[in-house]
């Protein structure tokens, strides 16, 4: 039993027409006994960047956490927020300090660039990017939400159609799954600001 | 023996206030070879004298600007061993910043991590303050950029300025000849002109250097660092840049 799904979790990103949308499911469980349904794996970082971690429940909140102090340093220091791939590039070395006594997360990064092009990211718990142009996902079955995205997702989809795409990737990609469901939540970030949506899903 | 009594420690204020070692480390500076730099429209340029102390050493192998980062050089006036091992350490932390960001360093953001190791060394016990005062010229997402960084661990931005030996004087030629919309072209031009007023003898290729940045592109895409390049060299590569 791999502790990257002691307590289940399911995250996707995906990318539109000058949008990305990013999403995780609700269930917090040790092993097969569900404790909490409100449970949200995606962060915000800024307005044009946010941040989802599957894995363990602990060390998410742990470098949301130190995510979320070196965001606020930097802000400071250079008066200005962190692009979503300078971001993701700091995501990176701070996973890969830890390189023999990892944080047991794989974080998923997505947001939109000052130019408004669209970016998403994935990572393995070491920091190893994996950046996509399409579609990316995290948590312990991600099999069954990769085979979702890729009968789901099309290129250059407006906001409300992203939604619509990310919400029934995920709720399909999680009936396969016992350690995450339980509904979702879905964000959407598009230039002229983001929506947040809960999403409802099989509570069984 | 009045000030110098409170000079042994440079650590220690006299009673009027002042870091006696930092102001003798500022003297040190302005004793130093002369350094100048223009902000341009469309580029930074910095230049500096370059006298030998013999016609017999060998020209071509000192070099007193040196490159930061691809996008940043220094120029300064003051003790060149210190300047090295200011320059080593900008280096250091201009890679660190890469390293956890990979994104070069912002200028703002290099002047002050320098400026900073500079200030330890005003307080810090059993070491002096570095001897040099540093011209750091760059481009970045902001445009080109002027920064001059004192022994003191201040730091200033600037259009146009000069340090070292003839300072107030070139300092005061560049107000004069300083204008907003200048071009890179106009900005080496009125720099070899400073550095010519106040130079001892004749201003040749061997007894400057100068160093430019230039972008056709604000973004910062596609620009290249001429560095170093010998004066009597500038015109022609002028003509065809």
């Amino acid at each position: 039993m791999s502790i990257m799904s002691y307590n289940g979790s399911a995250i996707i990103a995906m990318v539109g027409k000058d949008c990305v949308a990013i999403c995780s499911d609700l269930r917090f469980g040790v092993q097969h006994q569900t404790l909490a349904t409100d449970f949200k794996k995606i962060f915000k970082i800024n307005d044009e960047c946010y941040v989802g971690l599957s894995g363990l429940g602990s060390d998410m909140q742990t470098l949301r956490q130190r995510f979320v102090f070196r965001h606020n340093l930097y802000k400071l220091r250079e008066d200005r927020n962190m692009k979503p791939s300078t971001f993701a590039n700091m995501v990176s070395a701070v996973l890969y300090e830890k390189r023999f006594g990892p944080y047991f997360c794989e974080p998923v990064i997505a947001g939109l660039e000052p130019d408004g092009t669209p970016y998403i990211t994935g990572m393995d718990l070491l920091g190893a990017m994996a950046p996509a142009s399409d579609f990316v996902v995290a948590g312990d079955n991600t099999e069954s939400l990769f085979g979702a995205c890729e009968s789901f997702w099309r290129p250059d989809m407006n906001p409300e159609e992203l939604f619509e795409t990310i919400s029934q990737c995920l709720l399909s990609g999680v009936n396969r799954d016992c350690l995450a469901g339980w509904g979702g939540v879905v964000t959407v970030i598009t230039k002229d600001g983001q929506f947040t949506r809960s999403l409802k899903g099989r509570m069984d | 023996m009045g000030d110098s009594a409170y000079s042994f420690s440079l650590t220690t204020f006299s009673p009027s206030g002042k870091l006696l070692q930092i102001e003798y480390a500022l003297t040190a500076v302005a004793s130093g070879a002369t350094s100048l730099g223009i902000k341009a429209t469309n580029g930074v340029v910095i230049a500096t004298e370059k006298k030998l102390p013999s016609i017999l050493v060998d020209e071509e192998s000192v070099k007193k600007t040196s490159l930061v980062t691809p996008n940043t050089g220094v120029a300064y006036s003051g003790m060149g061993p210190d300047s090295r091992v200011l320059v080593r350490k900008a280096r250091k932390l201009a890679q660190t910043y890469y390293r956890m960001y990979k994104e070069q360093i912002p200028v703002s953001q290099l002047v002050r991590e320098t400026a900073t190791v500079m200030q330890e060394s005003t307080q810090q016990g059993g070491v002096r303050p570095f001897g040099v005062s540093l011209l750091v010229a760059g481009y970045d997402e902001l445009g080109p950029q002027l920064y001059q960084v004192d022994p003191s661990g201040s730091y200033f931005a600037w259009k146009a300025s000069a340090i070292g030996k003839n300072m107030v004087n070139a300092k005061t030629f560049l107000e004069k000849r300083y204008n907003e919309e200048m071009e890179l072209e106009d900005a080496i031009h009125t720099a070899l002109l400073t550095l010519k007023e106040g130079f001892e003898g004749q201003i040749s290729g061997n007894n400057i250097e100068i160093t430019w940045r230039k972008s056709s592109n604000f973004q910062g895409a596609d620009f290249k660092l001429t560095l170093p390049k010998t004066c009597c060299k500038t015109a022609q590569r002028l003509r065809c840049a």
